[in-house]
């Protein structure tokens, strides 16, 4: 493949791709508007080219590219499944996809309605009570309801809860996420058999606790077991229990946080309910929370009236206030949508079902080559170990590059960090038998060259358009601007 | 692999013993599991530690590691080089690639730290 320059070495001076109409407003004067001493004095270089240039540019990258319209994709704990087509078709109905934000809530009933709609399914699918759909993101998720736990208990004096207890196993989101909060964290272990131990969780509790954050299943793909006596544990500490909802996609219409106990969690729109991500957004990080927690939930609150309209209420005197401005990601709230639409209750936990069957099977085959330090069965993705592999001379990294040769993205590596060397492997729901077992005969050929030919391993990838990358220069040396 | 002169923390940190002063770095099983070191985030000279607790973190290709003081103290003085070749932690780990000194404010915590030949059996059991 040949090497694509970026698009302003392809600049054409003179060639535009589009001609902007005759100005029908009176045009202001830059002077008139920008201080001589503010204007840039030398001209802006932009890339120059025309319509043809710029989508051969971007198409030409697009083939240099891997995505879910690319084949298997199975990046543990991102939910990398296929974005159906309607969910686009949805998105880009004219009521939904042109209108404004700050037009008045009488304009925007079908958006609103549609909202509603959405919080009312998702506190279905979630057993909560309530949700909010302004966080654009899982973690900023975890944030506003953090912010909602510190809320509830200083509006019952409980002031001195500034503690979160967060497992070792979890996502290094929930951690953070506490700590932009303003609490401190403790970290406690997990059992040999992967799960939270519930005599470390007794130790850490205590009355400056606020909450336990847990991911179920949790990161290595096992269901936390103990979830119920742990929420039971924390509630009679005085404490709230979080649910990070990365992995809902194991429990879709089959199983609900509510009722396991958790006040609060979180949803991933962009992962769990098909919308596009990996490109680094936009997400949308939905919330449910009980009723205790209701009044604390961001403004604006969308409610139906005694005429059957919708409004929006911004008189919460409790809400912890915005998290995001106007309505959060609405598009992919649409598509998010769509997705529970399309597939109703029966759909859902069948995609639950099929993605826990899919990473069984996998886990079952790839047993015997790979170490699994954790017993199963697992639920929608499981961790591998490379331990035996590394005893070879290949380590898991070398083991992804190697997969890349064989035109199969990377699973997740080391990640969790409790797991040595792990491979974190979630192929979805939706992967034929057959794309899962192209998957699984790659994993087994790479086993048998650490083996046997560790160097093409180790010197993988050279089918790439990029060989293998100086990872250390990468992260000390980043060129994130082009001087323009 | 472990110096006999070093003591050592479960959490991979050495500590050199001189008088009350204790000069800390990561060892080479820790530097060699973290992989190829990016940055290292270090205290300021002056700053209280407390033995157990996070005084900074290391940052590889890989992860990002909590560096915790092996003893209860006032940090002394930092290797400030590690800020532009932070990859000397990875080819000298108990040499140039120390990270902190501090100057301990209870002797008795040293009977905590394990010896080289306690360290390399909590390694070779899997710990």
């Amino acid at each position: 493949m040949l090497e694509e320059p970026l698009v302003f070495a392809r600049s054409n001076p003179g060639a535009v791709a589009c001609r902007l109409p005759q100005c029908d407003v009176p045009e202001s004067p830059v002077d008139s508007l920008i201080p001589p001493e503010q204007q840039r004095q030398s001209r802006l270089a932009l890339p120059e080219l025309y319509e043809w240039d710029v989508v051969r540019h971007y198409t030409r990258l697009s083939h240099q590219s891997y995505g879910v319209d690319v084949g298997i994709y199975p990046l543990g704990s991102c939910t990398m499944k296929y974005n159906p087509r309607i969910n686009e078709d949805m998105a880009r109905l004219p009521g939904l996809a042109e209108i404004h934000p700050a037009q008045p809530a009488q304009q925007l009933q079908g958006a609103l309605r549609l909202m509603l709609e959405l919080e009312r399914a998702l506190c279905a699918i979630g057993g909560m009570d309530a949700v909010t759909l302004q966080p654009p993101a899982g973690a900023q998720g975890e944030f506003t309801a953090l912010a909602c736990f510190r809320a509830f208990h200083r509006d019952r004096g409980q002031t001195q809860r500034t503690r979160i207890i967060v497992p070792d196993s979890s996502h290094g989101t929930n951690p953070a996420s506490a700590a932009r909060c303003g609490f401190t964290i403790t970290q406690i272990a997990s059992t040999a058999e992967g799960r939270t131990d519930l005599d470390a969780l007794d130790r850490a509790l205590g009355d400056d606790v606020a909450g336990f954050m847990l991911t179920n299943p949790n990161t290595l793909g096992l269901f936390e077991s103990g979830v119920a006596r742990i929420c039971e544990m924390v509630h009679t500490a005085g404490g709230l229990v979080y649910c990070d909802g990365a992995n809902m996609n194991a429990l879709l219409g089959v199983a609900r946080p509510g009722d396991m106990g958790f006040d609060a969690m979180h949803f991933n729109l962009h992962k769990t309910f098909s919308t596009p991500h990996g490109g680094g957004g936009p997400g949308a990080g939905p919330i449910g929370v009980k009723r205790h927690l209701e009044p604390y939930l961001p403004v604006p609150r969308i409610v139906e009236k005694p005429d059957g309209t919708l409004g929006l209420d911004e008189d919460r005197p409790k809400s912890i206030g915005r998290v995001h401005s106007f309505f959060g990601n609405f598009g992919v709230l649409v598509r998010g949508y769509a997705y529970i639409l399309s597939h109703g209750p029966e759909g859902l936990a069948e995609v639950t079902r099929r993605a826990v069957l899919n990473a069984n099977y996998m886990r079952h085959r790839l047993e015997g080559a790979y170490e699994i330090p954790h017993p199963g069965p697992c639920m929608h993705e499981f961790v591998l170990s490379a331990d035996r592999q590394k005893a070879q001379g290949c380590k898991a990294l070398d083991i992804a590059k190697r997969l890349i040769d064989l035109g199969l993205h990377p699973p997740s590596v080391y990640f969790p960090l409790i797991v040595s060397e792990a491979m974190m492997i979630e192929p979805t729901e939706t992967e034929t038998k057959r794309a899962l077992d192209h998957l699984i005969e790659a994993f087994l050929q790479v086993a048998r060259e650490c083996e046997d030919t560790p160097d093409v391993v180790l010197h993988a990838p050279t089918q790439a358009i990029r060989s293998r990358l100086d990872e250390v220069r990468a992260a000390r040396e980043m060129v994130l601007r082009e001087e323009l | 692999m472990y110096p006999e002169d070093l003591k050592y923390t479960e959490t991979h940190e050495w500590a050199r013993v001189e008088g009350t002063e204790v000069t800390v770095g990561i060892s080479s099983y820790a530097a060699n599991e973290l992989g190829d070191i990016v940055f290292v985030d270090l205290p300021e000279v002056g700053a209280a530690v407390a033995v157990g607790e996070s005084m900074g973190s290391i940052e590889s290709v890989k992860a990002v590691e909590e560096l915790r003081a092996p003893v209860t103290g006032t940090v002394s003085a930092v290797n400030e080089g590690l800020a532009d070749t932070p990859e000397v932690v990875n080819s000298d780990p108990y040499g140039e690639g120390w990270m902190v000194k501090i100057t301990l404010s209870d002797a008795s915590e040293l009977a905590k730290l394990m010896d080289a030949a306690a360290y390399k059996a909590t390694i070779e059991s899997g710990s």
